[in-house]
C-alpha cells in the first residue's frame, strides 16, 4: 500500500495520458502532412484522367478504378465463402480438435505477412492456373488475405446472438437451417457487414499482394477484362515514390491521401453501421 | 390416458449423472408439477420430454421415453416440438415485434397466409390472456412489454404452434407475485385442452396448481402422487423435509 495513494495516482493519469497522446500525435501529424502536401495536387483532373509524362503529370483515374475493381472483386470471392465457413463453424462444426485447429489455423492466418499472400497468389493464381497478371489473379489474392478477417468477425458476430434465441426457436419446432436464416443471420448481420467492410479497407491499401499478381507499372488505360492487368492505387504511390525520378512531391501526396480516404471513408461507413446497430440492439 | 411414459431412463451429461433410474408417466389433460432442489434434474427431466437435452454434445441415455405410445427419438425434433411447446425460465421474447414473435412458429410451419397468421395470432393472445393489453401495439417490439407481460406473450406464442403439451421450466422465477398469478391463472384454464408439466422451485405454486406432484432429488424420482396427498401425508421422509423447508 502506497504512503501517498493521490499522489501515485496522479502520477499513473499522468503516465497513462502521455502514453495515449504519443499514439495519437503521429497518427495526426501523418493525415495532417499528407492532406497539407496533397490538397493541392487533388482536383477534378486528377481524380478523372489518365496519367501523362512518366506519371509526372496528368491524374491517376486508372488506378483507382483498377482499385476499386480489385476490392470488389475480392469482396466477391471472399464474402460468401468467408460467410458460409463461418456459419458452418460457429453453428453446426462439432467441438473436436479438427475444428478447434480449423479455427485457430484461420486467427493465425490474419497475422500472415501480406507479401507471403502475394508469392501464394503468383504461384497459385498467375502460375498454376494460368489466369497471368490479372485483375482475377489479384482479386483471389486479396480475396484470400482478407478471408480469415471476414470468417473471425462473422463467427464473433454469429456467437454473440444469444444462446436463448436459438433455444426459444427450436422448441416451437423450426429446424437447426431455420433457426439460423431467421433468428441468428439477421441478428448477426451488422457485426458481419462491419468486418466486412474492415476487410475491404485493408485490401484496397496493401501493395504486396498485388505487386506480382496483378499491378502493372505504367498503363494508361482502363482494364477491359478480369483477366488484364491493371493500375492500382497502393502500387502506384509506391512507383511514384521510389521508381520514377523527378515526380513532383505534390503528387504523390495527392495519391496518397486519395488512398487514404477510401480506406478511411469505408472505416467510418463500418462505424456508423456498428453504431446504429448498437443503438437498436434490444437485449 | 397415459401422455408419457418413461422407462428405466438415465442421462449423463460427460461424466454427471443428471437422471437416476427414473420410472414415471404422465397423464393426458394433468398439471403435472415438479419440484426439487437445484441440480436435483427436474429441468433435464423435461428436456428429455422434447428432445432438447440431445443439443447438448455431451448428453448420453440409456431408457426409454414414449409420447403416445411412441419413442420420442423415433419422431423427428421439429414434429415432436410442434406437439411439445416449451416456456422458459425468463421471458424470451424473440427480438421481433409483439406480432412477428407469435407468428414465428405458424410461419416456420409453412402457413405463408397472411389472414390465417394474423387469426391464429389473435386466437393465441387471447388465449394467454394478454390480447387485451397488446391489440394496439402489435407492431411495436415485443421488448417494450413488462416481464409478466413477456411471459404471457411467450405462451400465447407457444400455443400459436398448436401444441398438445406445454412445458412450462420455472416460468415465474423472474416474476413478481401479480404477474406470477396472472400465469398460474393462465395455466389453469389452459390445463383443460392441453397436457402440462410445470417444472417449479416454489413449492406452494406447485401445490396451488398441480394436480399431482413429483419431487426429484439428486437426481431420482422420490416421490409421485396427487398433490393433496403429497402436501399432507407424503411417503418418503425426504420429499417431507423438502416441501417443509428444512432444505433445497
Amino acid at each position: 500500500m502506497s504512503k501517498h495513494p493521490l499522489r501515485t495516482q496522479k502520477i499513473a493519469f499522468f503516465l497513462l495520458l502521455v502514453a495515449t497522446l504519443l499514439i495519437v500525435v503521429p497518427v495526426g501529424l501523418i493525415v495532417v502532412v499528407i492532406i497539407q502536401k496533397g490538397w493541392p495536387a487533388v482536383n477534378w483532373q486528377f481524380l478523372s484522367e489518365m496519367p501523362r509524362q512518366g506519371m509526372r503529370a496528368g491524374g491517376i483515374f486508372p488506378a483507382i478504378v483498377g482499385t476499386l475493381y480489385l476490392v470488389t472483386g475480392a469482396i466477391l470471392f471472399a464474402l460468401p465463402i468467408g460467410l458460409l465457413a463461418a456459419v458452418y463453424l460457429s453453428e453446426y462444426a462439432k467441438d473436436n480438435i479438427l475444428t478447434r485447429s480449423i479455427k485457430l489455423a484461420i486467427v493465425n492466418l490474419a497475422g500472415v505477412p501480406s507479401v507471403v499472400y502475394g508469392l501464394f497468389g503468383l504461384a497459385l493464381f498467375v502460375v498454376f492456373f494460368k489466369f497471368g497478371a490479372s485483375i482475377l489473379s489479384g482479386s483471389l489474392t486479396l480475396g484470400i488475405m482478407i478471408l480469415p478477417l471476414i470468417i473471425t468477425a462473422s463467427r464473433e458476430a454469429l456467437e454473440a446472438v444469444p444462446y436463448s434465441f436459438r433455444e426459444v426457436s427450436l422448441s416451437l419446432g423450426a429446424s437447426k437451417w431455420q433457426t439460423i436464416r431467421h433468428i441468428v443471420l439477421p441478428n448477426a448481420i451488422p457485426g458481419i457487414i462491419t468486418g466486412t467492410i474492415l476487410g475491404l479497407g485493408r485490401a484496397a491499401g496493401e501493395t504486396a499482394p498485388i505487386l506480382f499478381t496483378v499491378a502493372a507499372f505504367y498503363l494508361p488505360r482502363l482494364p477491359q477484362s478480369v483477366f488484364d492487368q491493371a493500375m492500382a492505387l497502393p502500387y502506384h504511390l509506391y512507383v511514384i515514390s521510389t521508381q520514377v525520378p523527378n515526380v513532383d512531391e505534390k503528387v504523390r501526396y495527392g495519391t496518397a491521401l486519395v488512398l487514404l480516404s477510401m480506406v478511411l471513408f469505408m472505416n467510418l461507413v463500418a462505424i456508423i453501421i456498428r453504431y446504429r446497430f448498437r443503438k437498436k440492439k434490444k437485449w | 390416458m397415459v401422455k408419457f411414459s418413461v422407462e428405466a431412463l438415465d442421462i449423463w451429461f460427460g461424466k454427471t449423472q443428471a437422471l437416476k433410474h427414473v420410472t414415471m408417466s404422465v397423464r393426458e389433460k394433468e398439471i403435472l408439477s415438479v419440484i426439487g432442489p437445484s441440480n436435483s434434474g427436474k429441468t433435464s427431466f423435461l428436456r428429455m420430454l422434447n428432445r432438447f437435452n440431445e443439443e447438448n454434445p455431451e448428453f448420453r441415455m440409456s431408457g426409454v421415453v414414449s409420447m403416445d405410445g411412441r419413442d420420442v427419438r423415433k419422431i423427428d425434433r421439429e414434429t415432436l416440438r410442434r406437439k411439445i411447446g416449451m416456456v422458459f425460465a425468463l421471458p424470451l421474447p424473440l427480438p421481433l415485434s409483439i406480432f412477428d414473435n407469435v407468428a414465428y412458429g405458424p410461419r416456420m410451419h409453412g402457413e405463408r397466409d397472411n389472414r390465417r397468421v394474423a387469426q391464429i395470432v389473435e386466437r393465441s393472445l387471447k388465449q394467454a390472456f394478454i390480447w387485451d393489453e397488446v391489440k394496439d401495439r402489435l407492431h411495436e417490439s415485443a421488448f417494450k412489454l413488462s416481464g409478466g407481460q413477456q411471459q404471457r406473450l411467450c405462451i400465447g406464442r407457444t400455443l400459436a404452434v398448436g401444441p398438445e403439451v406445454i412445458l412450462f421450466d420455472e416460468p415465474c422465477s423472474g416474476l413478481d407475485p401479480i404477474s406470477t398469478a396472472k400465469v398460474e391463472e393462465t395455466m389453469m384454464i389452459l390445463k383443460k385442452d392441453y397436457t402440462i408439466i410445470l417444472v417449479t422451485n416454489n413449492v406452494k405454486q406447485a401445490a396451488r396448481v398441480g394436480d399431482r406432484t413429483a419431487f426429484f432429488l439428486s437426481g431420482e424420482l422420490v416421490e409421485l402422487d396427487a398433490t393433496d396427498k403429497m402436501f399432507t401425508a407424503p411417503s418418503d421422509k425426504r420429499t417431507d423435509d423438502y416441501i417443509r423447508g428444512k432444505f433445497g
